[in-house]
């Protein structure tokens, strides 16, 4: 075990087990801090990874915004709080889909990624996490894709205001 | 030195998280809540595999950007539909807004 395996290892059970509490939780609004927790230790791993731009707009985009957006509107619309308020009736069928598709993501990746290891260390990798790698990227190679991009967020954004104002004549 | 297997696992624990979240939870707003959990576990294997691969165009990361961008501009239409759903039903459970089911 390296030290970067052991970082990636806590951080991947902080995350993971916040999730798993997130999505248990019998009180809305401590499910969205839960969420903070998880995306938090997303960015981490991020970091872990070398990939530092993306670690940086992950904390921002997620933990600045759309969290944020989230405890709005669970303020905004009244939950019930406990157990039969909060899961349906699928539960069970939920925890076995989930079960199985997790069983198996681990047998493929076991099978197909074990004993690979890579230095998340080195000089190219911190390199390519840079926001000028990053960016060079988008706007040499990614620059129609990104441009889509901008006009999807412009028109979610006219159809967020066009769907929660309220017409007064 | 990290083994490629441990970025993957830690998706793959999210995006099963996110599978039961969508399947299990009634309000709508944890649903949400979910689906961000499940483009999260993309995201991690998207910037796991751009790492690894050392690609030139450092794909994985650009791509892990747009589906953040992506995840941004769903949310903010999912709560606006949502918020409008709550206004007109006064309830944003999953299972009681099935006007459309068969």
């Amino acid at each position: 075990m390296s030290a970067q395996e052991i970082a990636f290892g806590i951080v991947g059970a902080v995350g993971a087990l916040s999730a798993i509490r997130m999505v248990t939780t019998n009180n809305v609004v401590h499910g969205a801090l839960y969420l903070v927790v998880t995306l938090a230790m997303v960015g981490g791993a991020y970091l872990l990874l070398a990939a530092e731009f993306v670690a940086w707009v992950q904390i921002v985009i997620y933990v600045g915004a759309i969290v944020v957006l989230l405890l709005f509107s669970l303020m905004l619309t009244k939950a019930p709080i406990g157990p039969h308020a909060l899961d349906n009736q699928q539960r069970g069928l939920g925890a076995l889909v989930a079960a199985a598709v997790f069983a198996g993501l681990l047998v493929l990746i076991q099978r197909a990624f074990s004993g690979i290891e890579f230095n998340a260390g080195d000089a190219g990798r911190v390199a390519a996490g840079k926001a000028q790698a990053v960016g060079s990227s988008i706007f040499g190679h990614f620059v129609l894709p990104f441009e889509v991009v901008s006009v999807l967020l412009l028109a979610a954004l006219i159809g967020a205001i066009a769907l929660a104002r309220r017409d007064e004549p | 030195m990290i083994h490629l297997a441990l970025p993957l696992f830690f998706s793959a624990v999210l995006f099963a998280t996110g599978i039961y979240g969508v399947l299990a939870r009634r309000n709508a707003v944890m649903v949400l809540m979910s689906i961000e959990l499940m483009l999260n576990a993309v995201n991690v294997n998207l910037v796991a595999f751009s790492q690894y691969l050392k690609g030139r165009l450092l794909a994985g990361q650009v791509f892990a950007l747009f589906v953040i961008a992506v995840a941004a501009a769903e949310i903010g239409i999912g709560l606006a539909i949502v918020i409008l759903i709550y206004r007109n039903r006064e309830t944003i459970n999953v299972d009681e807004i099935s006007l459309l089911k068969w």
